[in-house]
């Protein structure tokens, strides 16, 4: 069984780095993973995008054309991904900026205020942690302990002063899920 | 008797005690006849390298590039290790060749062509590296081995095969004088221009060699010899009209002189 | 030692270091660039070659001279820098000294783009320079066979005096995936008895590629044909995957490949019996084997990122037996399982409707 998500917001929200994270704690947790960035120039600007494969067999196909969650950062990435979440998957969405309701019924739309949580933990730049915390919590894909761990290792040493901000952003998002009692599975 | 018996003979004569070998075939040349046409400058140049070479006692770690032209088979003609380049790709060769035997002597062997037009590129950037390889750059104003075609280095109104009404500058563009633009490069410890049109300027130009090697010996930067060099088939002259071409043509366009001469070079005490 | 996780390019450049190479000469261009940045960061740490040159011509140029001198020497590039390097290519071919090339495909042709591509496997398999010959070329699928071919590359070239290329695309330069790195090897010590390095002790030699005399370059390159021949006979490599049972088969190689295998399980999860065939080795190609596979199938869909290249090597190996299907995207756009999976299921559900004209071959591109 292969479980798909696609990661994707403006360029400098951290859309890849939130995904490798995902990738690194899945590998560690004895997981079989891919990732693959969108390497355009919408690296430069724009909308950046990553697709992470976790199973417990090798995976094959490291794209997908109906990945089972997506986490959208900003509206262009809402509007691009919510008609291709498979049917009973998820869309994770920052309700800070995402302002619109959900089409799809067929899916789970997890409207989260990340923007503000991520605010409240110090940093905008935290969004992207924050949606993951969110995602490990709803999803069964690794435990959050996992990804504390992965962050612990893989933040760049540049950025060791964010390590405490980004854990704390993890953890908000994923009391988030908890507090709203949205159904996990 | 054949040059390649006479030869052959010297050098098992038994020299009597009261006399002494003043000229005897190099070790480092080849024991080969050479393709070269009657009164060809190549022949001449490959043995003053091969002197050299055997003065600093350098053969068994000396290295040639030959080039694509008419010294394509200059490394059957030297004693020592070679490989052949493709056409201006002497001086990334010898790069690739440098940067794994730092302590060996390599040198390229390149024609006007060769150097100044197809591989300009890999010359321009060889030299900015400093690579401390030995560049023997033979200009004789036209492409040797295709038949006489206009070069780079063809001075303007000359007529070749591929510019028979003569070098026109306003199509043809003028001359290039790549050993003056190397030398404004900081990488290059030595670039100069002599002359194969008498005895006097061909001593001159086995010096310049020597000095080059010497340049890499001590490990200086790129070295350059650009050499006047003689072709009496393609200039459609006899050997003896080709040196005076040389000396009221080329010499016009291409002054013989130092562009580029490192410091520590001129107080090398092994001047010869 | 522990799996790690990767990125492409990096796995490729650190498995080449752990194999051995003396020398690197590169150039940049998207997406193989951090290969070039990565060994400009490790090799002068372990006081080996690192050089970027001034265009891709000249890299392969270097990496001839440091392969003369016997050194274990490679290049990395893309696309549009293997046509310039197809010139020293052939001479290297010609001198028979050993280089490895890494070709991260991209979108062609021109300057096309930088997304992934398999459009160079006419250019790397048939010609990759003129005259007569072929250089092996290998085509991993996940990164950790891509480290493994990378480590295997240079024994491969030194044993053949051959150029060996990985052929990879964007997609595994750009991917990351668990990988376990195989152990460190020293440089090599000795250099190989054709290598120039100085005549010390010995006759000169000269490595050369130029044989003005018609006879002796026919000797030459009959003498190039035998050993392309020995090559052919022992180096092919390919995967089958759910083949045993299978009445349908993929051919794919590389990416594609990866996902050509979802696509087959999707199949039969849709009652298809499809299984994969995965040449790794492109050239030479298993045409033997895929002869074999052949004979128990009812239909064969190619899935290239090209206009159909490998096609042409699985036509010459089924002959007109089964029915050969073909889909390919273009221009860096990545075939995605669920389209590999509709067209498996097409095959199978035309060739149930077929009325005994089946065997008619069809060629299509996908929209």
């Amino acid at each position: 069984m292969e479980t798909s998500i696609i990661i994707s917001g403006f360029g400098g929200q951290g859309a890849l780095f939130a995904g490798q994270v995902l990738a690194h704690a899945a590998m560690e947790s004895g997981k079989e993973v891919t990732w693959i960035p969108s390497y355009g120039p919408e690296m430069r600007g724009g909308t950046a995008h990553c697709t992470v494969v976790i199973g417990d067999e090798p995976i094959g196909s490291p794209l997908v054309r109906n990945p089972h969650c997506v986490i959208a950062m900003n509206l262009p990435s809402v509007d691009k991904y919510e008609p291709l979440v498979a049917a009973g998957g998820r869309l994770l969405y920052d309700s800070s900026l995402v302002k619109r309701p959900l089409h799809r019924t067929d899916i789970l739309g997890v409207a989260i205020p990340a923007h503000d949580i991520a605010l409240r933990c110090g940093s905008q730049q935290l969004v992207n942690i924050t949606m993951l915390g969110a995602l490990v919590t709803l999803c069964p894909l690794v435990e959050l302990a996992a990804v504390e761990q992965a962050l612990r290792i893989h933040l760049p040493e540049r950025h060791a002063e964010l390590l405490r901000p980004n854990i704390l952003a993890l953890h908000a998002g994923a009391a988030y899920i908890r507090e709203q009692r949205i159904a996990t599975s | 008797m054949t040059s390649l018996s006479l030869r052959a003979s010297l050098r098992e004569v038994s020299v009597p005690p009261q006399m002494e070998i003043v000229y005897a075939h190099p070790a480092a040349l080849a024991d080969v006849p050479m393709h070269y046409c009657p009164g060809c400058s190549h022949g001449a140049i490959h043995r003053m390298i091969a002197e050299v070479v055997d003065e600093l006692a350098i053969r068994e770690r000396t290295l040639c590039v030959a080039p694509v032209g008419c010294a394509v088979f200059a490394y059957k003609y030297f004693n020592f290790d070679s490989c052949e380049a493709a056409h201006g790709r002497a001086p990334a060769m010898a790069t690739g060749l440098k940067r794994i035997l730092p302590d060996r002597i390599i040198f390229t062997y390149q024609g006007d062509g060769d150097l100044a037009s197809i591989g300009a590129n890999e010359i321009l950037h060889a030299a900015l590296r400093g690579e401390p390889i030995g560049v023997i750059f033979v200009n004789n104003a036209v492409y040797g081995m295709t038949g006489g075609q206009m070069a780079p280095t063809t001075p303007v109104g000359m007529k070749t095969t591929s510019s028979p009404l003569g070098r026109d500058p306003l199509t043809q563009g003028r001359p290039i004088h790549l050993t003056e633009m190397l030398a404004t490069i900081s990488g290059v410890a030595y670039a100069v221009r002599r002359s194969m049109h008498s005895v006097a300027e061909m001593r001159k130009t086995k010096k310049a060699i020597r000095l080059a090697f010497q340049a890499q010996l001590q490990g200086l930067g790129l070295s350059l010899v650009e050499i006047l060099a003689a072709c009496p088939t393609n200039w459609r002259l006899t050997p003896v009209e080709a040196l005076d071409f040389i000396r009221d043509r080329m010499a016009s366009e291409y002054p013989v002189g130092d562009f580029k001469v490192d410091e520590r070079l001129r107080n090398w005490s092994g001047e010869c | 030692m522990a799996r790690a996780l990767w990125k492409g390019n990096e796995a490729l450049a650190e498995a080449a270091i752990r194999a051995g190479v003396d020398a690197f000469f590169g150039y940049p261009i998207t997406p193989q660039t951090e290969l070039l940045e990565y060994m400009a960061r490790r090799m002068p740490e372990l006081g080996r070659v690192f050089l970027q040159a001034e265009s891709e011509i000249a890299a392969i140029n270097m990496v001839y001279g440091a392969a003369c001198a016997g050194a274990r020497a490679m290049t990395s590039s893309s696309s549009p820098g293997i046509s310039l390097m197809q010139e020293g290519l052939s001479y290297i071919a010609g001198s028979e000294v050993p280089c490895v090339v890494v070709d991260i495909m991209r979108g062609g042709p021109g300057l096309g783009n930088i997304q992934p591509s398999q459009a160079d496997y006419f250019q790397l398999t048939r010609s990759a320079g003129h005259g007569d010959f072929h250089p092996l070329v290998l085509a991993p699928a996940t990164l950790q066979e891509a480290v493994d071919l990378m480590y295997a590359s240079f024994d491969l070239a030194f044993r053949y005096r051959t150029i060996v290329i990985i052929a990879g695309d964007g997609a595994l330069g750009q991917m990351m995936e668990p990988v376990e790195m195989p152990p460190m090897r020293p440089p090599a010590q000795d250099r190989p008895d054709w290598a120039v390095f100085g005549a010390k002790g010995r006759p000169p030699r000269a490595i050369t590629s130029l044989y003005l005399d018609a006879e002796e370059l026919e000797q030459v390159n009959q003498r190039l044909q035998a050993k392309l021949k020995v090559i052919a006979a022992g180096e092919q490599r390919w995967e089958c995957y759910l083949t045993e049972d299978a009445d349908y088969l993929v051919v794919a190689f590389g990416t594609v490949a990866r996902i050509a295998k979802s696509a087959v399980r999707a199949a039969r999860a849709m009652g298809v019996r499809a299984g994969l065939f995965r040449p790794i080795s492109l050239w030479p190609y298993p045409s033997g084997m895929l002869g074999t596979l052949i004979a128990q199938m009812r239909g064969v869909l190619v899935v290239e990122m090209n206009a159909g290249q490998m096609l042409e090597d699985v036509r010459m190996a089924v002959c007109g037996r089964v029915p050969v299907r073909f889909l390919g995207r273009m221009g860096g756009v990545i075939p995605l399982p669920d389209e590999i999976a509709a067209e498996i299921v097409h095959m199978a559900r035309t060739r149930q409707r077929g009325n005994g004209h089946g065997a008619q071959r069809l060629l299509q591109f996908k929209e």
